[in-house]
This record gives C-alpha cells, structure tokens and sequence, in this order.
C-alpha cells in the first residue's frame, strides 16, 4: 500500500480520482463534456444559442439540438458563416456557441473571428472540437495542432483547453457566464478522467495536481494525464519529483502559478498537443523570459503535420507520449543543475 | 407613400450635405475613399432622413432599424450622414482617420456606437446581418436589418453562403442593398471578375430582386417600401449608382475608388455641390 505523501495529499485536495489505479479510470472524450455543460448552460440562460456547421453529431452539439430546437440553427458547411452569424445574433443579446473541427473554425475562419469576435467584442463562443493528432485516422487535414498558437494572439480572445470531460463540461458553463469572445478547444478521442465534479474550477487559475520541487510539468488538455503518469514514474525510476500544473487557461495565462512553478522548481516542461511553436508552451516561455528565466522544455509537435493512425500511436509517434515527457524532464533537471556544464539543449527549429 | 415636394427637397439637400461632410473629412483625412462614398450619399440620406427607426440620442435602443456597412471603406458616407443626423457634431467629421479619433478607417462599433458592427474586411456585413434578423425572428421583434453592400464584395465566398443561410430561414425582415457602380480598385468589376448576370444569381438563391436608380432617393425610398412589403425571403434592391456621384470630375472614373481629393480638388467639389445645392432650392 502507498503511504501518504504530499503529493498525495495535493491530488486529495484537488479531488483527482485515483488515476494511477489504470483499470478503474473512465475513459471519455472531452467532447462529450462539451455536449453535457451546454445542455445545461442552455437551460440556465435561454439567450444560449448553438450554431453548427454540419457536424452537431461529432462536436455533441446534438443533444443541444434535441433539447432546445428552437434555439439550435444549423448552417451547413460554411465555417465563416458561422463566426458571422453568430457575431450579428451576439450583437441581440444571444450567447451563440458554434460548434466545428477546430481545423475549420477557427482554422478557416480565422479573420472573422479576429474582426467579429474580438476586434468588435461580440459574446461569441467557439467550440472547437478534434484538435490535436488524436483525431487519429482523418489525418493532417484534420488535426488542428496550430489553433492554440492562431488564437492566442487576437487581443480580447480567451483560451481554455480543459483536461478531461468532466473538466470541459465546466469550462463550457463557466464560458457561457462570461461576457466576451471564448475560444473553447477539446478533443475528439476518449482519455481517461481524471478530475471530479468536486475539483475546484475557475477559468485563468491553474491547477497544481501533484507536488513536487525538482521540476514542474505544466500541461494542458488531454495529455495533462500523460503528465501526471510520467510524474510517478520519474518518481519511481530516477528519484526526480515533479509539481503537474494543470494550465488549462492558455489565456489569460495564470502568470502566478508559472512563476510560483519556476521559482519552487528552477525549471519546467511543458505539454501540449500543439505545435511547439507559438503554443501553450510559448506562452510559458513569454512569462517566464521577463520574469524568473529557466531552462525550459517543450513536448509537443516539432513543426510537421499529423498523419493518419491510431491517436494513442499517434501520440507516441509526435513525441508527446509518457516517455517524451520523461526524457524531457530529465533534460530539464540536467539544465537546471548545471546549464554550462552540459551545454545548450537542442534548440527547437 | 408618396413624398410630398416638400420632403423631396428636404432630402436632396440632406444628400448634398453629407456630400459635402464626405468631401471635407477626405480632405482632412488625406487619405480614403471618394467614389463610393459619394454615389451611396443619396441611399444614406434616406436611410437616416427617412427609412430608419432610430433614435440619435439613443444609438442603442433595443427595437432600432439596423443598418450594417458591409463594405466598410466607404464608412465617410455614413459618417457625415451620422452626423448631419445629429449622432455626434458635424465637425467631428475633420478627425477621420486621426489617431485617437472614433471615426476610424474602417467603422468600429466599440468605438462609435450606431455603426451595429465592425467592418471593412468585405463580404462580412450580409453574414452579420443574418444573423441579426434571426435574432429578430427568433424574439418576434418587428425591427428590420438593413444591409448596405458593394457589387465588388460580392466575389467573396462568405456572401453567398450569407444568400443561402438567409434563404434558408426565410428572412423576409432583411433588405440588401447593392452598390452597382461598376468600379473596384482594379478596374471594372466586370474585367476584374464578372458578376453579370448579377439580379439572376439573388434570383436563383431564391431572393426577392428589385432595381433602380441608386441617385435617384425618391426611386430609392419607392424600391425600399416594395422591399418592406416581401413577405417569405429576403430582397436585394440593386441600386446603380454612378462612381463619384457629384463631383463631376469624379463621375464614372475607378480611379477614384481609393483616394482623396487634394485641397484644389476639394474646393472644386464643394463649388459644384453648393452649386447644385442653389439648383435644389431653386426648383423647391
């Protein structure tokens, strides 16, 4: 039996479920917590509207769909249209929520939501669902991994890339509260739960899920799991105790928590099932440059395109995989310890 | 309804003052549009003399007429109408494209409320204007969304995905209004990429199709108050209009789409608007 540690008690606090015991974890998409928290936003506020581009069945808009008819509009294929139509119900008091692949919205539609959303501050809502290479077999057409970097740059847009479902279906009510434009992203594959209706939640606060001071892994999205596993294992293997930030508001960024991560732990890795490049982990790094530097290690995809497969093989493949993270965090610990001594990383590109 | 003579004077003169904002704002500005923002003055003094329900004084009062701007580099036209409306003073009009100033290049609605949304990216203001009508519908508000388009915005993908969505959910409370002058910044919009045959292509995406002459603002109102009357879809009115609409100099030439008169150039326009402006008081 696992003594108590205060790692232990950081994942009591946050009332993770007991994601090392792998039979017992469920295993759900993110999507489906889309789907469940707008059910519910819709019956808390009925200027809630849902807007689709012809795929209500995969984004989970359809339960919306079922439940309120009279407020669920469907417009076909025509992503910019979707962002339009919604600025010009926003601009009547609605609060639309539009549901698409993210590689299409935003990824087709991206200066409509800079000019209608966030330029014109209209209250609009994107859901953005099958990001990541864990779409799996649809390929790289498919697999936005460029939308974090695409969105986070539009002053006013907010950016919440939730852990699990249970997680998203939080996000999506918190969202639906907030007044702006909101860029929701999620996935299309099932990953294990890790969070419970009574973990604590607040949009822009990151979540410390483990304790630890040799490094600090700060993830987001479905791979925040990946994280916690290789946590345990480094813990297991090499002695290196790692803090597991949840940093599920890619915006605005919780700048604290990065800091706090950075002084306690003297460097991070970060995880993201997005490019390198311009993502979470840039993010991160903007932080942390004008702040406290550390050594810092991305995990995430190095400047290529997905490709078909199966998601968790996918995963693996793009170097974001429980072994990517460990090998990471054991660069990072070498850094910290001695920058000189063992020479520059190998720098991204 | 029929205007009486009275009205008709009171709008040409509203027309030709808010081509005379347009000429002054140009001409501080140094930089902007001329053309378009000329051939749509008389459209714009209806909208804000006559057709609109709205109230300056209260630019967002719930059961207000919108007019959206979809091509937004003519946003001098709707200025001056703004402000000869009593939206904000006439001078306000000299701080066009300044820094700091509410009347930026392209309208921003978070800036200068009245303006409904945020436009010069073409081919948007249709989408938006859908989805105001829906909202509309939806809520069993009787106000209307009026759209104001170029001919050239329509070589864009998202207006005709806005034609099909307003098809669709049969929005009878939504008027477009085209710009036909014929001119883009290349060109001819017919050389650059032919619309033709324009009315037939709103025909087949099952809108209601009405013409007439853009500078003529009793045809206009006429074509406005058919529209209104559509019931089950949405009408475009085809307004044709010719470049640069009062400025002699300016008539008919794309040339003049994007730039501003210099201050020789402008005080010749404005001799010719006060000109045709006695003309308009002559006949009352």
């Amino acid at each position: 039996m696992r003594s108590t540690t205060p790692k232990d008690d950081v994942a009591a606090a946050m009332h993770l479920v007991d994601y090392r015991n792998v039979a017992g974890l469920k295993q759900v998409p993110t999507r489906n917590g889309f789907g469940e928290g707008l059910i519910e936003a819709g019956a808390h506020n009925s200027n809630v509207v849902g807007i689709c581009a012809d795929l209500s069945e995969s984004t989970r808009m359809e339960g919306f769909k079922k439940a309120y008819p009279d407020r669920y509009f469907e417009i076909g294929v025509s992503e910019q249209m979707l962002v339009a139509l919604a600025g010009g119900l926003a601009a009547c008091g609605k609060i639309p929520w539009i549901a698409s692949y993210a590689m299409f919205n935003p990824g087709r539609s991206w200066e409509q939501v800079r000019t209608i959303m966030a330029l014109n501050e209209t209250n609009v809502k994107i859901a953005g669902a099958h990001a990541g290479v864990s779409v799996g077999p649809d390929g790289a057409t498919h697999q936005a991994i460029e939308d974090i970097a695409i969105m986070r740059v539009i002053p006013h847009m907010l950016v919440v890339v939730p852990c699990d479902s249970v997680q998203t279906k939080k996000a999506t009510l918190a969202l639906s509260e907030m007044r702006g434009p909101t860029y929701l992203r999620f996935a299309r594959e099932k990953s294990p739960v890790v969070s419970t209706e009574a973990t604590p939640f607040e949009i822009g606060r990151a979540q410390v899920l483990r304790d630890g001071s040799d490094a600090a892994i700060v993830a987001c999205g479905i791979l925040v799991y990946n994280a916690l596993v290789a946590a345990d294992e480094l813990a297991e293997e090499d002695g290196i105790e790692c803090r597991v930030v949840n940093n599920h508001t890619i915006k605005p960024m919780d700048a604290a928590a990065i800091l706090d991560a950075a002084t306690t732990c003297g460097t991070l890795v970060t995880v993201e099932e997005h490019q390198i490049r311009g993502g979470m982990g840039s993010a991160v790094a903007e932080i942390l440059a004008s702040t406290y530097p550390v050594p810092i290690e991305f995990v995430g995809v190095d400047d290529r395109f997905g490709q078909s497969g199966d998601p968790i093989e996918l995963i693996e493949y793009y170097g974001m995989g429980t072994r990517s993270i460990k090998e990471a965090v054991r660069r990072a610990v070498k850094r910290k310890l001695g920058p000189y001594r063992e020479g520059p990383s190998e720098a991204p590109g | 309804m029929a205007l009486s003579p009275e009205r008709v004077t009171e709008l040409k003169l509203r027309a030709n003052d808010v081509r005379q904002g347009i000429v002054r704002a140009l001409l501080s500005a140094g930089s902007g549009h001329s053309a378009g923002p000329l051939d749509m003055s008389d459209v714009f003094a209806a909208f804000y003399f006559h057709i609109l329900r709205h109230d300056q004084k209260n630019p967002d009062w719930p059961k207000r007429d919108r007019l959206l701007l979809s091509c937004g580099h003519i946003a001098p036209v709707r200025y001056s109408a703004m402000a000869y409306a009593g939206y904000f003073p006439v001078d306000e009009l000299l701080t066009l494209r300044k820094l700091g100033t509410r009347l930026q290049g392209h309208p921003e609605r978070v800036r200068l409320p009245g303006t409904e949304t945020t436009s010069g990216p073409l081919g948007e203001g249709l989408a938006q204007g859908v989805g105001m009508a829906l909202a509309a519908k939806t809520d069993g508000q009787g106000w209307r969304v009026y759209v104001v388009t170029s001919d050239a915005e329509h070589q864009c993908g998202l207006h005709w995905e806005a034609m099909l969505t307003a098809a669709k959910f049969k929005l009878d409370n939504l008027i477009c209004i085209v710009d036909r002058n014929l001119i883009q910044i290349d060109g001819s919009t017919e050389d650059v990429m032919p619309l033709e045959p324009f009315a037939d292509k709103y025909r087949a995406f099952n809108w209601e199709v009405l013409e007439c002459d853009g500078n003529d603002i009793v045809a206009f109102i006429d074509t406005i108050e058919r529209a209104q009357q559509v019931k089950g879809k949405p009408s475009v009115i085809i307004a044709h209009t010719v470049p640069g609409k009062g400025v002699s100099y300016m008539e008919g030439d794309y040339t003049w789409h994007g730039k501003p008169p210099n201050a020789e150039q402008a005080g010749e326009a404005l001799n010719e608007l006060e000109a045709e402006r006695a003309r308009i008081l002559a006949h009352a």
